[in-house]
């Protein structure tokens, strides 16, 4: 194994393990405020209580997503450093603006959220449940304009050493790839949060005692899910694919699986890449829809990877088309199980649909996959390039840390993180099955000291 | 000028985040021993659960702001100190992860697991971030074009080629350990109350004669280890200041601990922890990472730091950032102060 292999390995394990976290966060964050705006308004102590119990479960996720997200900054130095001496006077701005802007809010605001229930008002703890999904979507923001930047490279210039320099810092902010992203990427989250909520509403529907929670959340998370799975097809990710298609021909290329350049090119729902004849094996394709979905017309020339020289093919080809099909067909599928479950809401037949509990409860994982494909599309479809045609990945790894020194901490984080996903499970397991049990004593909840 | 105000920006990030997150490593480390009933554990607990998490992003915000402003620097350092701050993500990885499921769950077994984690991954942070800033004191041995790797260990001894650990870092470690416990002690002293608080203070003389001796111990070890040291001090003698002030803050401490003021107690060592840390820097300045392999090899202010654009944006949204974070943290000690209710759990 080379030391490149392993430094590549190491950033994308510890991501992705990591990602599992931040995105229930932003998207909870998210229903949450919503839960604690309707008990604000109506006064219901039931709608509080559902507020307080996903509270505990956003707390548990969001010291997972702590903990693991710390090594992901130090990683830049630790395993990219040759990337970081070049490139930190651009990105280490919005890694730092995330600490400073971000950070600082969400952790204060949580610990106010957790722990200050009892001293604050009704509004101030509403407030702080706000400060809490702002810093969370902020956090998200900035780690989301440094990965943009690595993508399609805005607003720097080159000294003579090589480095790069910020040449405008609202443009490197407002980055058109990183704003379509964005958009993306946050509704994925809110796709996220909103089958999580159902799930655990659907399971209390389906087991027996927690009936009128298990509404509530079926509600909210059904309501959510259908206007975050249709906004992550349309218009987020048509988007953010035709950008793509247009700045990274290549990875577009690579992920639709076509080989060949054509003009009414159709879109593979299912096959599989052969690297070695340059062909896709048993395809089911439909005529003319890529070149529609991409251009708006059915006749438009699609970039086949034909064009392009092979050393500038995204290097994992295969993974990089399983990603994306992945993401997109389980968005596809989303899309109409939302739809499905928002109807029977919408005629008051969800809560005793059994199969739709069933398929609702089952489903929860699929987000996380989907979410997990669709970064992977991102990253590896930048490949050769950590910088997208500017510096590739090979010339910025670490060469002082050794591939031994590297497969070593690979190691350790693995069985690490193996350790605290049974942990996380467990912990969350305990508190849904015991549910937002009411309180002894009502009043000292709300009574201040 | 830049140079000059980004050094002593990263210096004050850093700063912040040993006194703040200190105190939270602090009671970690008293965690161990001190601490007997579960009410206490829960009490001692509680006084750090609303703030850790919030103290810890000075460590992020800290190490971001390191990255723009100094990028190699960031790459040279974080590269060559691999192994000791993978070492310490798992840690900080144990201890969050500890001290969230403390919350969350009341089998004894699992609680007494849960508090030697939590324990003993506090007590090792501090040793290896006093031996982080030791090894910065003391110097890597830097290649020609900037980089290093440092082992865990060679021979135990500084020198042209050192490892993480020798007896100058080991010193370090300790000073860390022991005078992060003393600060933990006296937040103690400020918010619980009962047997607990007791024993707090009548531990807090022992620690400080201790921090003392370490103190002084290890101002004459940097000197032996790097006698240029000293040079800003001899350029500008007024800054001799320095080190009268770590002294003047030990004195407070005893004093301020004597007349059962724990709060300007605590607030004199979070001085003490500044007049040291800054005292360090100035020992360096205007070198970031000086080199064991001749001084032309130094990573210098000059030669780290990011271009004018980079850093005068930057300045303009630190100051605004900051500012607002420093904001939400005076509300949210407010919010908290006072002694903790010892039978509230966590959330």
């Amino acid at each position: 194994m080379t030391a490149e292999l392993i430094h590549r390995l190491h950033f994308a394990f510890t991501i992705t393990f990591h990602y599992l976290f931040p995105q229930l966060t932003m998207g909870l964050a998210l229903l949450i405020v919503v839960l604690k705006s309707v008990a604000l308004k109506t006064g219901s102590e039931e709608w509080d209580r559902a507020a307080r119990f996903w509270g505990r479960i956003f707390g548990i996720n969001f010291v997972f997503g702590v903990v693991t997200g710390i090594p992901m900054e130090f990683q830049f130095g630790t395993n990219w450093a040759r990337f970081s001496r070049l490139s930190g006077g651009v990105i280490g701005q919005p890694l730092a603006m995330e600490g400073v802007f971000s950070f600082f809010l969400e952790s204060a605001f949580l610990g106010l959220f957790l722990y200050g229930e009892k001293r604050l008002s009704k509004f101030m703890h509403w407030l702080s449940a706000v400060m809490v999904l702002a810093g969370s979507w902020i956090s998200g923001f900035f780690i989301i304009v440094t990965d943009a930047w690595m993508q399609h490279p805005v607003a720097y210039e080159r000294t003579a050493s090589g480095q790069f320099e910020v040449l405008s810092f609202w443009q490197l902010l407002l980055n058109p790839w990183g704003l379509l992203q964005y958009a993306h990427n946050m509704t994925g989250a809110v796709v996220t949060g909103s089958f999580v909520m159902a799930a655990v509403g659907a399971f209390y529907l389906l087991d027996g005692p927690m009936q009128g929670y298990g509404r509530i959340f079926l509600k909210v998370g059904v309501v959510s899910g259908v206007i975050s799975c249709i906004l992550i097809i349309f218009p987020t990710g048509d988007l953010h694919g035709k950008y793509v298609a247009r700045h990274q021909p290549a990875a577009m290329a690579a992920m639709e699986g076509l080989f060949k350049t054509e003009s009414g090119a159709g879109i593979i729902l299912m096959g599989q890449p052969n690297e070695e004849t340059g062909q896709i094996d048993n395809p089911i394709v439909v005529n003319n829809v890529l070149s529609f979905l991409i251009y708006g017309t059915t006749k438009a020339e699609v970039t086949g990877l034909d064009h392009f020289p092979r050393d500038q093919w995204p290097t994992a080809l295969p993974l990089l088309y399983y990603a994306y099909h992945i993401m997109a067909g389980l968005g596809t599928y989303f899309v109409l199980l939302m739809i499905a479950a928002a109807f029977l809401l919408w005629r008051r037949k969800l809560y005793t649909a059994r199969w739709m509990l069933w398929l609702l409860l089952i489903s929860f994982p699929l987000p996380y996959i989907a979410n997990t494909a669709g970064w992977m599309t991102a990253e590896i479809g930048r490949q050769p390039w950590l910088i997208y045609g500017l510096m590739r990945t090979s010339e910025g790894f670490s060469n002082t840390v050794s591939a031994g020194n590297g497969l070593f901490t690979l190691i350790g984080f693995m069985g690490l993180y193996a350790l605290l996903g049974l942990l996380f499970t467990v912990l969350v397991y305990r508190e849904i099955s015991r549910g937002p049990h009411p309180i002894a004593d009502p009043k000292a909840v709300v009574v201040a000291d | 000028m830049m140079g000059f105000i980004w050094f002593w920006l990263v210096a004050v990030m850093i700063v912040g985040y040993v006194v703040l997150d200190g105190f939270d490593l602090g009671v970690g480390v008293l965690h161990l021993f001190l601490v007997r009933t579960e009410a206490e554990r829960r009490a001692s607990l509680r006084s750090i659960g609303p703030v850790w998490d919030g103290n810890e992003v000075w460590l992020l915000a800290g190490g971001g702001t390191l990255y723009f402003a100094f990028p190699l620097l960031y790459a040279s350092a974080f590269s060559g100190f691999y192994l000791p701050l993978m070492i310490v993500l798992w840690l900080l990885v144990l201890r969050g992860v500890s001290l969230e499921l403390r919350n969350h769950i009341d089998v004894g077994v699992w609680l007494a697991l849960l508090d030697g984690v939590f324990g003993l991954s506090s007590a090792l942070l501090t040793i290896f971030f006093g031996a982080a800033l030791a090894n910065v004191l003391r110097g890597v041995p830097l290649q020609a074009d900037g980089y290093f790797f440092l082992p865990l260990w060679t021979n135990w001894r500084p020198g042209v080629s050192p490892g993480i650990l020798d007896w100058y870092t080991v010193i370090g470690g300790l000073v860390a350990l022991v005078a992060l416990t003393l600060h933990g002690a006296l937040w103690l002293a400020i918010k619980v109350s009962g047997d607990l608080a007791k024993r707090a203070c009548s531990l807090i003389n022992p620690l400080l004669a201790l921090v003392s001796l370490l103190t002084i111990v290890s101002l004459i070890a940097t000197i032996a280890v790097r006698p240029a040291s000293l040079d800003n001090y001899y350029h500008y003698p007024f800054t001799f200041i320095v080190p009268v002030g770590v002294l003047a803050c030990l004195a407070g401490i005893w004093f301020f601990n004597r007349n059962h003021q724990p709060v300007k107690a605590f607030l004199s060592s979070s001085v003490y922890l500044f007049f040291m840390l800054a005292g360090a820097c100035w020992g360096v300045y205007p070198t970031l990472l000086p080199a064991t392999t001749g001084a032309d090899r130094d990573i210098t202010l000059g030669r780290a730091l990011s271009g004018p654009h980079t850093l005068s944006v930057g300045l303009a949204w630190w100051i605004f950032g900051m500012t607002l974070a420093i904001g939400y943290f005076v509300f949210v000690y407010s919010h908290f102060k006072g002694k903790v209710d010892a039978n509230s759990a966590g959330h």
